[in-house]
């Protein structure tokens, strides 16, 4: 009844068209990336070679193997600088510390990336200057960067957790004697655990597809994948990239799938356990 | 008896708890605007880091100098002011354009049926997984002359020659609209979800018409999901750097784009801070509409 009243075809309608408008370009380039032609747009017919050069291309395969390695530790470090500022937020009364620790742990949410980026390599700058430490960028600084915006993403996911747990669980426990550190780890943890993994895996693709602040970040040394992929798209179009790009795609919709699945058997098991 | 020494550790265990974002976000997130704006004060030297030290200390006396002319140059440069007008019309047009097309789809998917929600929002959600560098790069092979969109409507003979679509601002805002849509929906579904049906039942007891419903109590009651989807394209949008470098062309003079050819191109970095700090002073007011929004709805779900 009320579906009548509330015009579903017309949002329905654009429902569809925003999820063709969504999908459409990555299927044309997954259709592309198995074009026999060098030339990107003209259909040479049916072929892989693409793919085979792509694994040969030295240069890419060190750059996909620093971004894995700095997506894994900043998302760590995400994840662990994150979950205790969303306890902070979460837990902690109300105060001046806690209004500045959100203020600051959400602002990168929101700020334009060439500011992030551009005031992070001039602290690195200056803390060389000062200090000799870092003496050169690379790994290290691009870690930290990521980290840094990492952790606000993790910060909300945890946080809206945090504030939906039955807190008399945490309680019951420390009355029996567990220390807050335990209940933390032994309680708080398992249960919070889901939006851990999803707080892990956003930082991981965030860290994996962040062109901007990682120019700035980084030095000679450590060249992450997107920033390879943007100085040979900048050159124009090649149908090596398309290869790569259908990998990422794979990539990701199965890690977003094993994520979605995760969740909804953690959704049913907590709900057959409060039945 | 046992809990004694425990509770003499918990003050502890706060301290550090508080203590490790807090200095982390201090040293990586607060200090670095301190230095930003420092440099921005000061004068662009060929050295390196190319720019002077802000005090001098000879002869017993301490020296600060503070150049105010990176400013005046920003303000005053034709250049600057058109890449910054440039940069919130841009961010102007794409938003709107987002919120035209993400609130029917947030709509559409806050009535579906609620085990389809949990999917729908996963698929919008998915591209915005993937590397956004190559949904901009997908763009370059679908708008370019000799591009899908080019080649189909020269084989339906509606065009005899290709429509130069890539490198103007049209490739520049279908770019933005596309990458930020997800943005401008998630907060939106999340505020519409949360919307009381009875409400528009009520309206439609009473005799209102949907459109009218819609107007008077859907809209209304949505703003803080407009307000809050709106400023998380709007923000980052004014900033943007890849999407107008890689879509567009030298008349699409975006901001962003000019401080990152100040800093990497022309070396100015005190000129690129000051780019950067009124960049930050344009973004205030948003930014400060976004925060408020969200402790707000965080005040709720308390």
């Amino acid at each position: 009844m009320n579906n009548r009243l509330n015009k579903p075809s017309f949002s329905t309608i654009m429902l569809w068209a925003g999820m063709f408008f969504l999908y459409a370009p990555m299927f044309i380039l997954v259709f592309y990336s198995f074009n026999e032609s060098k030339l990107v747009t003209v259909w040479g017919g049916f072929s892989a070679k693409w793919y085979g050069e792509l694994f040969r291309d030295e240069q890419i395969l060190d750059a996909v193997w620093t971004s894995l390695k700095v997506a894994f530790f900043a998302s760590t470090m995400a994840v662990i600088l994150g979950t205790m500022a969303a306890f902070v937020m979460t837990r902690f009364a109300r105060s001046w510390g806690r209004m500045t620790l959100s203020n600051m742990i959400t602002a990168p949410l929101v700020m334009p990336e060439v500011i992030t980026g551009l005031s992070l390599l001039l602290l690195f700058v200056h803390m060389a200057d000062l200090f000799g430490w870092p003496a050169e960028r690379g790994m290290l600084t691009v870690w930290i960067a990521h980290s840094t915006f990492c952790a606000a993403y993790v910060a909300v996911v945890v946080s809206s957790r945090l504030r939906e747990l039955d807190m008399s669980i945490e309680e019951a426990a420390q009355d029996l004697g567990a220390t807050p550190l335990k209940t933390f780890f032994y309680i708080t943890v398992p249960m919070i655990s889901p939006a851990l993994i999803a707080g892990w895996l956003l930082s991981f693709s965030l860290s994996l597809d962040d062109l901007v602040i990682a120019s700035f970040a980084s030095g000679p040394g450590a060249t992450t994948l997107p920033m390879v992929v943007f100085s040979s798209v900048r050159m124009g179009v090649s149908p090596k990239i398309n290869a790569l790009a259908t990998l990422i795609i794979l990539m990701v919709s199965l890690i977003a799938f094993i994520s979605w699945y995760m969740a909804r058997r953690a959704d049913k098991r907590s709900r057959m356990a409060s039945d | 008896m046992k809990k004694n020494p425990l509770k003499l550790l918990f003050p502890k265990g706060r301290f550090w708890t508080i203590g490790i974002p807090y200095f982390w976000l201090l040293m990586f997130f607060a200090l670095p605007f301190a230095i930003v704006l420092k440099i921005s004060l000061s004068t662009p030297a060929i050295a390196i880091p190319p720019y002077e030290a802000l005090y001098q200390y000879a002869d017993e006396s301490l020296h600060i100098l503070l150049n105010l002319g990176n400013y005046l140059l920003v303000f005053q440069d034709s250049l600057y002011v058109n890449a910054y007008l440039g940069s919130l019309k841009m961010a102007f047009i794409t938003t709107i354009g987002c919120l035209l097309l993400g609130y029917p789809m947030a709509y559409a998917i806050a009535r579906a049926p609620k085990q389809h929600q949990t999917v729908l929002i996963l698929l919008v959600m998915l591209p915005s997984w993937t590397s956004f560098l190559i949904r901009v790069y997908a763009w370059m092979g679908i708008l370019s002359n000799n591009g899908v969109i080019n080649n189909v409507l020269m084989w339906l003979g509606v065009i005899s020659d290709p429509i130069q679509m890539l490198n103007t601002n049209f490739a520049v805002y279908i770019g933005i609209i596309y990458t930020y849509l997800p943005f401008m929906i998630l907060p939106l579904y999340a505020n519409l979800s949360q919307l009381d049906g009875s409400l528009l039942e009520a309206a439609a007891d009473l005799g209102s018409r949907s459109l009218n419903t819609f107007w008077k109590i859907t809209l209304p009651l949505s703003k803080g999901g407009v307000i809050a989807g709106s400023m998380l394209v709007f923000i980052p949008v004014v900033g943007e750097f890849v999407i107008p470098e890689l879509l567009g062309g030298p008349d699409s003079l975006m901001i962003g784009k000019v401080l990152w050819q100040e800093f990497f191109n022309n070396r100015d970095w005190p000129v690129a801070s000051s780019l950067a700090i009124v960049m930050l002073g344009l973004l205030i007011i948003p930014i400060t509409l976004f925060h408020r929004y969200q402790s707000k709805s965080m005040e709720k779900t308390v």
